[in-house]
């Protein structure tokens, strides 16, 4: 056989599912799975009707509601909202008349549609997997190629099963080291945008590497990868390895016997060559990474956790200046604060970044024996009726409830301001979710993204607070 | 979709990076099982205080730029959530363009899905053009698609790129799904291909 050039783990699953180039270079990408929820797909099979289109492939297609939907009991007697009721409803007519396989809003599997897919072993190694939602990325810590795409897209998919798109290029974020004490997943993925800037992927596909990506289990993966796009890449990766192999032999629907055995060999060559060539590499010291936090409007706006609010007075360039002062006068910062000195009104613990049993755990952990503090409201959403099982089963909600922590059901709740869970007017958060732009959890209110261990140490000291000095007690 | 050939219009400045979608249209408008009327909540969180009253400082809701037909901006526009709704609030207010120094993946590719030309040209370029917008409806801006320029009020052209397949879609308002279902025999192998070599992917319940 002929020697083949080294290839990244990006360039082994484009090259697998390149049904044909175009003249021009574009490639007709086949989509192995395609995710959907309620928002982004209205307009797509309103098109499909218009055209006289089928789904070319409903059992490669899911769909689940999770956006729009209210996170309390409210929902077992219907949903109140006017508008949110319509668009779930639609979604319901669309996947009836054409025969998309639907997991309702009372089903316990329903969740948030990026927690879904891993735990229900349908995202698994070596495939495309696209759904009308940025943080698709999430996908790719199962070693899949895993991306966002817009509401034309999801219709192109779903009548031809492929998209059209460009190679992206290769970059490689190499976090080398034992993660310090107090760190997660969360805070090396804040780190790498505090360090290439939310449009530093751009164009690219960002692959993970390093024995301290290597050691995070999958959730924590899922929370590196599921923040790639807020780097600006289209999708983030890691290789698939035992982690992962073990992650999916639990999981309900994954391959099973012979089958899987199958898929494992294929799933082995994934991994990227020695000796591929990166057009981008950039390396991170795992042990230098402190707790992080958000502290302006955008992620890359981020900080260790015992920084201070910076000065933009201190800022040479005259638009970044600008850019600085706009976003400590909506956060309502003072410059030279102390981060930890932020009183916060909400703790929010979810969202498809941090809502799996892991992050939950991780809270708990923390809240395990404290209270939350005078003033402080605190919720917990679990990303999945699969994750609220496993947590109740472990007592986690009871620790979390008697701490003074809300324990609702799931779905993507507070992370953007769409359904009955927001945040009023200078509303102060402490938040797990992905977006800190302003009004993204409601008109006005004001986002720090931390990890699930640092936003259950917030709630209880009432404050930011560094979560070094929360240690657990009793154990969980 | 609509064919965008060439362009001529009020441009309006938007001295701003990182333009986020949900800037662009909040989630809270989200809710709509439609495409068209999404304009109403472009930029809803800076046009307007409590989603009503108009904030007379945004530069949409400034004469001329009420009318204005192209948008300038600066580094990483569109960032953040896939909505496509992002380009249909803009189209539905009336902007068919948008320039900025570069643009986020999803929102660029969403664009050219719906008849909205994104145009990247370097940041000093930008800011130039920003000047001649601060003119106002006397010194419209031509975007040329066929010709891949830029004509300022002064009549300077400046060439911009602009990937050839999507120029082809865009001059020419074609639905890509027609196109990639004339490759529908090749699908058909590309399936019967990974059945064989990849079992696991069908049929899973």
């Amino acid at each position: 056989m002929a020697e083949q050039r080294p290839k990244t783990l990006f360039d082994k699953i484009w090259d697998a599912h390149v049904v044909e180039t175009l003249p021009d270079g574009t490639a007709l990408l086949y989509i192995d799975l395609h995710l959907t929820h309620e928002v982004t797909t209205p307009q797509a099979y309103d098109g499909l009707r218009a055209a006289g289109r089928k789904v070319r492939r409903p059992d490669l297609t899911l769909a689940v509601v999770d956006h729009n939907i209210a996170t309390d009991s409210s929902r077992r007697t219907g949903i109140v909202d006017p508008e949110s009721r319509l668009q779930v409803e639609t979604l319901e007519r669309n996947v009836a008349e054409f025969g998309v396989p639907y997991i309702p809003l009372l089903d316990d599997r329903q969740g948030i549609v990026h927690v879904i897919g891993p735990e229900l072993g349908r995202s698994l190694p070596g495939m495309t997997i696209v759904c009308g939602d940025s943080h698709t990325s999430t996908h790719g810590a199962m070693g899949a190629l895993a991306f966002g795409i817009g509401t034309s897209e999801v219709e192109h998919v779903l009548a031809t099963q492929t998209l059209l798109q460009k190679p992206a290029k290769n970059m490689q974020v190499l976090v080398e080291g034992d993660l310090a004490f107090g760190c997660t997943g969360k805070d090396i993925t804040l780190a790498v945008i505090g360090r290439i800037g939310t449009a530093g992927g751009t164009g690219h596909v960002i692959e993970y590497t390093g024995d301290a990506i290597r050691r995070l289990d999958m959730a924590g993966r899922m929370t590196v990868c599921n923040m790639a796009i807020e780097a600006g890449a289209r999708a983030g990766m890691v290789a698939p390895d035992e982690t992962t192999f073990d992650y999916i032999r639990r999981t309900p629907n994954g391959p099973k016997g012979e089958a899987f055995e199958q898929a494992l060999r294929w799933w082995r060559t994934l991994p990227t060559d020695a000796g591929a060539r990166f057009d981008k590499v950039v390396k991170l010291d795992a042990q230098a990474i402190a707790p992080q936090v958000t502290w302006g409007t955008n992620p890359e706006a981020v900080l260790p956790i015992t920084g201070l609010v910076p000065n933009p007075a201190d800022e040479p360039d005259e638009a970044k200046r600008a850019q600085m002062e706009r976003m400590v006068q909506y956060m309502g910062l003072t410059p030279g604060q102390r981060l930890t000195d932020l009183k916060v009104d909400v703790v929010f613990i979810g969202s498809c970044t941090n809502s799996r049993i892991e992050d939950i755990r991780a809270a708990a952990a923390i809240a395990r024996g404290r209270k939350v503090a005078d003033g402080v409201r605190a919720m917990v959403v679990p990303g999945s009726g699969l994750v609220k099982a496993a947590a109740e089963r472990e007592g986690l909600d009871r620790i979390l409830q008697e701490a003074g922590f809300e324990w609702r059901e799931a779905g993507c709740s507070m992370c953007l301001g769409m359904n009955p869970d927001k945040l009023t007017p200078g509303q102060r958060c402490a938040s797990t979710s992905n977006r800190n732009f302003e009004g993204r959890q409601g008109p006005g209110g004001r986002t720090h993204l931390l990890s699930p261990a640092m936003a259950a140490a917030a709630a209880v000291a009432g404050h930011l607070a560094d979560v070094r000095d929360y240690q657990p007690k009793g154990g969980v | 979709m609509q064919a965008f050939t060439s362009l001529t219009g009020i441009a309006a400045p938007l001295p701003k990076a990182n333009v986020d979608t949900d800037q662009i249209i909040p989630a809270r408008f989200l809710k709509s099982i439609s495409r068209a009327g999404f304009g109403k909540h472009l930029f809803a969180n800076f046009r307007f205080k409590d989603d009503r009253e108009e904030n007379p400082d945004f530069v949409l809701n400034q004469e001329p730029y009420r009318r204005a037909e192209i948008l300038i901006a600066f580094e990483n526009f569109g960032c953040g959530s896939s909505r496509e709704h992002a380009p249909w609030a803009l189209m539905d207010f009336g902007i068919r363009c948008v320039i900025a120094p570069d643009f986020a993946d999803i929102f660029h590719n969403n664009c050219f899905k719906n008849g909205l030309l994104p145009v990247r040209l370097p940041r000093a370029v930008c800011e130039q053009l920003m000047e001649d917008a601060r003119l106002g409806g006397n010194a419209r801006l031509t975007i040329d698609l066929e010709r891949q320029v830029v004509v300022r009020p002064n009549g300077e052209e400046i060439p911009f790129e602009v990937d050839p397949l999507r120029r082809h879609l865009l001059l020419n308002g074609l639905d890509d799904i027609g196109q990639t279902l004339q490759h529908a025999t090749a699908i058909d192998s590309y399936e019967a291909m990974q059945r064989a070599s990849q079992p696991w992917l069908n049929g899973s319940p």
